[in-house]
C-alpha cells in the first residue's frame, strides 16, 4: 500500500524529517507516536501533497505509484485520506454539501456519474447516526463553530463516506470525550478491512486500546526509532518517550 | 505547486472561449447611420411611434446632455468614448412591425433565447417566471401577459407603456433619476430604446417572478435599456434581469435607467445577474456597463432591496441606491461582484435618508483575480429630518493572486445625532489552508477555489431567487475558472 524510503524532508530551511522508512501493507493499522515536534503532522502533510515542505531524499511508493508525483486532490482520489490535526473551517459552505461535492469529485474522477441526490442523503444520514452527528449539525457551515470534539468526528464522518484506501488520523483522538472516543474507534473498526490500511497517529495508548494497531512506531526528531507490536504503546506508557527513544 | 499559485495560473489562462453565451445571431437589421444627433432621436422616436411629448421629452434630455461634463469620480480607466463612431439603433427587420404572435417571430430569434435558456414559447416557458425579452433596441416578447393582466399587473416593454399607459409613464419617468443627474442619465433618456414596465396595483402580490433577459446582438451598436417599475400600495414584486452579450474585439456601450416606485407599504425586491461579455484575457473588446439604478422608498413602511451578481462586463460603473424618503422605509444592497483578467468594477450605493426610522442595510462581498480592479463605492447620507435612521454597511473583498485589486471607499454623512451608522470592512487573500483541505477531499484546484468564494459570497446569493441561486453559484465559479488542464 505505502512504502516510505529514506525520506528527508524540510521547511523553510530547517530539516524536519531525517531518514524515516515506514511501509504499509494492506489491511494494516500502524500507529505512529511520538513527543510534541518530531514531526509526525509533517509527515502527514507531505504524504497529502501540502505544498511548501521540500523533499530532499527518499521516495514514497503508493499502490505501485510515485505517490509525490501526485497532485493533492489526485491523491485524495486515490483513496490517500488525511483526518487533520486541526480542521478548516469553511465558512458559508454547508456541511452537507462540502460531502456532497466531495463525493462526487472522487466519482467523477473515476469516471462515474454523480451520486443520486436521495442515495447521497440515505448515505449521510446512516453515517452520521452511527457516529451520533446530528442532522442539525450537517446543516450548519463546515466545521464554523463547532467544538473541537465535533471538528474531529466531522473528519471521521468524512472519512467513513469516503472510505478511503489509506487513511491517516493526526490526533483525531486529542479532544474527544470519552463516549466521542468510543464511537470515532468504532467507527475506524467498522471500516477496517483487509483492502484498507490505517496510520493513526496519537499521544494516548487510550485510542489503542479501542484501534488495536498490528505496529506501533515511535518517532523522535524526524526519525523512527522503535517500531514494535501494541506491547510497545503500553511499553511507551510506563516508562516515557526519554527512555524509550535511549534503549533503542 | 502552490495550490493558489496554480489556480492563478488557470485563472490566467482563462481565454474568451470560456464564455459561453458569446455566439451572435444572423439577422437582418433596421439601423440607421452611426452618430448622435437629434435627427437619430426623432429616427428613434418615430420607428416606436411614440407621441409627440415622448419625442420633447428625449430631445430636452438631449440639450442636457450636451451641456453635462462626463462623471470623473470613479476609480476607473475609461478610454474616451466617441459617441459619434457609435449606432443607437439596431432592431432585426422582423420585428418593425410588431409580431402579434411568437409564429411570426423570427426563428433565428428564438432559437438565441432557446439557446440562452430562455425559451419563450408557451409550452416551454420557464414555469413561475415571467420574461420580457429584449434584443438589441427592441423587446421582442413577454410571456405570462394574459395571467398577469388579470390580476391588473402590467408587464410589457416600456416602448408598449408609453403608449398604452402615458399618464403613469409621464408621472414616473424621470422622477427618481432627474435628467440632469449626470452625462450617462441624461444620454440614457435622450435615446433609450427599450426594456421592461412594470405596475404592480394596490394591494396586489405578484404571484411570479418578473423578469427581463437583455441580449446586445448587432456590432457596434450601445444598448439603452429603460426600466420603470412601480408598486403601488400595499403591493410586492420581485423582478430579475439576466444579460449577455457575443464576444466582439470591440468594446460596446450598454447604459441603462433603471427607476423604482414603492409607494405605502410596497416593497420591490430587484436582482441582476449580469454577465455581460467580459473581453478577452488582454482586455480586448467587452462591455461598458455604465447602469443607473435608483429606487425611491416614497411611502411608509416600504422597501426596496438590491441584489446583484455582476461578473461580466470590462467595466461595470453602477450604484443601485435607495432614496428612502417614507417613514419607517428600509433599503436593501447585497452585492457580489468578481473581476477577473482585465476587468474593471466601480460599484457600490447610495442609501440616502430622509424620513424617519429608516433603515439600510449593505452587504457587499468584492472578488478579484487576474489583474483585475474591484471597487466598493457607497454613500450613506442622513439627512436631518431622518430622526432615528440606521445603517448597517459590511465590505469584504477577497483576492486571489498577487496582481489584483480591491478598494473600500465608503462615505458618510450623517446631520442627526440620533442616528446610528456601523461600519465594517475586510480584506483578505484567499486561504491556502482552506484550498488543501478541499484538495485533501478531492476537489481540483478550481472546485476549491469556486467552493470557497461561494461560501464567501452566500449572504448575497441567499437573497436571489431561488430559481437563480443555483445558476448564479455557477456562474460565480466559471467566472473565476481557467480551462481545466
Ligand atoms: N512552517 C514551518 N516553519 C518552520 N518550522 C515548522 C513549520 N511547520 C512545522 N515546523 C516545525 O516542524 C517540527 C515538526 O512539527 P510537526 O507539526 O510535524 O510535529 P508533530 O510531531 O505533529 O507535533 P505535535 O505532537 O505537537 O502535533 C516542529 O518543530 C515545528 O515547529
Ligand atoms: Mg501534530
Amino acid at each position: 500500500m505505502l512504502e516510505i524510503k529514506n525520506l528527508h524532508v524540510s521547511i523553510e530551511e530547517k530539516k524536519i524529517i531525517k531518514g524515516l522508512d515506514l511501509s504499509i501493507n494492506k489491511g494494516e493499522v500502524h500507529a505512529l507516536m511520538g513527543p510534541n515536534g518530531s514531526g509526525k503532522s509533517t509527515l502527514s502533510y507531505v504524504l497529502s501533497g501540502k505544498d511548501k515542505y521540500e523533499i530532499n531524499d527518499g521516495t514514497i511508493d503508493y499502490n505501485g505509484k510515485n505517490l509525490l508525483e501526485l497532485d493533492v486532490d489526485e491523491r485524495a482520489n486515490e483513496g490517500l485520506f488525511l483526518a487533520f490535526q486541526y480542521p478548516m473551517e469553511i465558512p458559508g459552505v454547508q456541511t452537507s454539501f462540502f460531502l456532497k461535492t466531495a463525493i462526487n469529485s472522487k466519482r467523477k474522477y473515476l469516471g462515474q456519474s454523480e451520486m443520486d441526490a436521495l442515495e447521497f442523503a440515505k448515505l449521510m444520514k446512516s453515517k452520521a447516526e452511527e457516529l451520533n452527528i446530528s442532522t442539525e449539525m450537517l446543516k450548519r457551515d463546515l466545521n464554523v463553530n463547532y467544538s473541537g470534539g465535533e471538528k474531529k468526528k466531522q473528519e471521521i464522518l468524512q472519512m467513513s463516506m469516503l472510505s478511503p484506501k489509506m487513511a491517516i488520523l493526526d490526533e483525531t483522538d486529542s479532544g474527544l470525550d470519552i463516549d466521542a472516543l468510543r464511537i470515532v474507534s468504532e467507527g475506524v473498526n467498522k471500516l477496517r478491512n483487509s483492502d484498507n490500511s490505517f496510520l493513526v497517529i496519537t499521544h494516548y495508548q487510550r485510542l489503542l486500546n479501542y484501534i488495536k494497531p498490528d505496529f506501533v512506531h515511535i518517532i523522535a526528531d524526524g526519525k523512527i526509532v522503535k517500531s514494535g507490536d501494541y506491547s510497545l504503546a503500553l511499553e511507551l506508557e510506563e516508562k516515557g518517550y526519554e527512555e524509550i527513544s535511549q534503549t533503542a | 505547486m502552490a495550490a493558489t499559485e496554480q489556480t492563478i495560473k488557470q485563472v490566467n489562462t482563462l481565454g474568451n472561449s470560456d464564455y459561453k453565451y458569446g455566439f451572435s445571431t444572423e439577422v437582418d437589421e433596421i439601423r440607421p447611420p452611426k452618430g448622435l444627433n437629434e435627427e437619430i432621436i426623432k429616427f428613434i422616436s418615430a420607428q416606436k411611434d411614440e407621441p409627440e411629448w415622448m419625442l420633447e421629452w428625449r430631445l430636452n434630455a438631449f440639450k442636457v446632455f450636451n451641456k453635462l461634463p462626463k462623471p470623473q469620480w470613479a476609480k476607473l480607466n475609461i478610454p474616451e468614448i466617441d459617441y459619434q463612431d457609435c449606432y443607437y439603433y439596431s432592431i432585426p427587420k422582423s420585428l418593425k412591425d410588431k409580431p402579434k404572435s411568437l409564429d411570426e417571430i423570427d426563428p433565428e430569434i428564438l432559437k438565441t433565447y432557446e439557446k440562452l435558456g430562455i425559451p419563450l414559447k408557451e409550452q416551454k416557458m420557464l414555469s413561475g417566471i415571467a420574461v420580457d425579452a429584449v434584443f438589441d433596441s427592441v423587446s421582442v416578447a413577454t410571456t405570462y401577459k394574459k395571467q398577469l393582466s388579470d390580476l391588473g399587473i402590467v408587464f410589457c416593454s416600456i416602448s408598449e407603456a408609453v403608449k398604452t399607459h402615458p399618464e403613469l409613464v409621464k408621472k414616473y419617468l424621470g422622477s427618481v433619476i432627474p435628467v440632469s443627474d449626470h452625462s450617462f442619465a441624461a444620454l440614457n433618456s435622450a435615446v433609450f430604446t427599450d426594456g421592461s414596465f412594470i405596475y404592480i396595483p394596490e394591494g396586489v402580490r405578484c404571484p411570479v417572478e418578473l423578469s427581463t433577459y437583455f441580449r446586445i446582438n448587432a456590432m457596434n451598436t450601445g444598448q439603452f435599456e429603460r426600466t420603470l417599475i412601480i408598486a403601488d400600495k400595499d403591493s410586492y414584486v420581485s423582478y430579475l434581469e439576466g444579460c449577455t452579450a457575443p464576444m466582439r474585439d470591440e468594446n460596446q456601450l450598454h447604459a441603462a435607467n433603471v427607476e423604482l416606485v414603492a409607494l405605502d407599504n410596497a416593497e420591490i425586491k430587484y436582482s441582476t445577474v449580469q454577465n455581460w461579455y467580459p473581453g478577452d484575457k488582454e482586455g480586448k473588446g467587452g462591455i461598458y456597463n455604465f447602469v443607473t439604478k435608483r429606487g425611491a422608498c416614497r411611502g411608509k413602511n416600504s422597501k426596496i432591496s438590491w441584489t446583484q451578481v455582476e461578473t461580466g462586463s470590462a467595466i461595470t460603473w453602477k450604484y443601485p441606491s435607495c432614496i428612502l424618503q417614507g417613514d419607517n422605509s428600509k433599503g436593501e444592497f447585497y452585492s457580489v461582484a468578481i473581476t477577473n483578467n482585465m476587468q474593471q468594477a466601480d460599484t457600490g450605493t447610495k442609501m440616502i435618508h430622509i424620513g424617519k426610522n429608516t433603515s439600510s442595510k449593505i452587504i457587499s462581498k468584492g472578488i478579484s483575480a487576474g489583474k483585475a480592479n474591484n471597487t466598493y463605492r457607497g454613500l450613506v447620507n442622513i439627512l436631518s429630518k431622518a430622526k432615528n435612521a440606521r445603517n448597517f454597511t459590511q465590505c469584504d473583498s477577497l483576492l486571489i493572486g498577487n496582481q489584483c485589486g480591491a478598494h473600500t471607499v465608503p462615505y458618510i454623512e450623517s446631520s442627526n445625532s440620533d442616528s446610528m451608522v456601523e461600519h465594517e470592512a475586510t480584506t483578505s487573500k484567499i486561504n491556502e489552508d482552506q484550498l488543501f483541505y478541499c484538495q485533501q477531499r478531492g476537489l481540483n484546484s478550481e472546485d476549491a477555489v469556486g467552493l470557497i468564494v461561494n461560501g464567501f459570497c452566500k449572504e448575497v446569493l441567499q437573497h436571489l431567487p431561488m430559481e437563480f441561486a443555483v445558476e448564479a453559484q455557477k456562474l460565480v465559479a466559471i467566472s473565476l475558472e481557467g480551462s481545466v488542464g
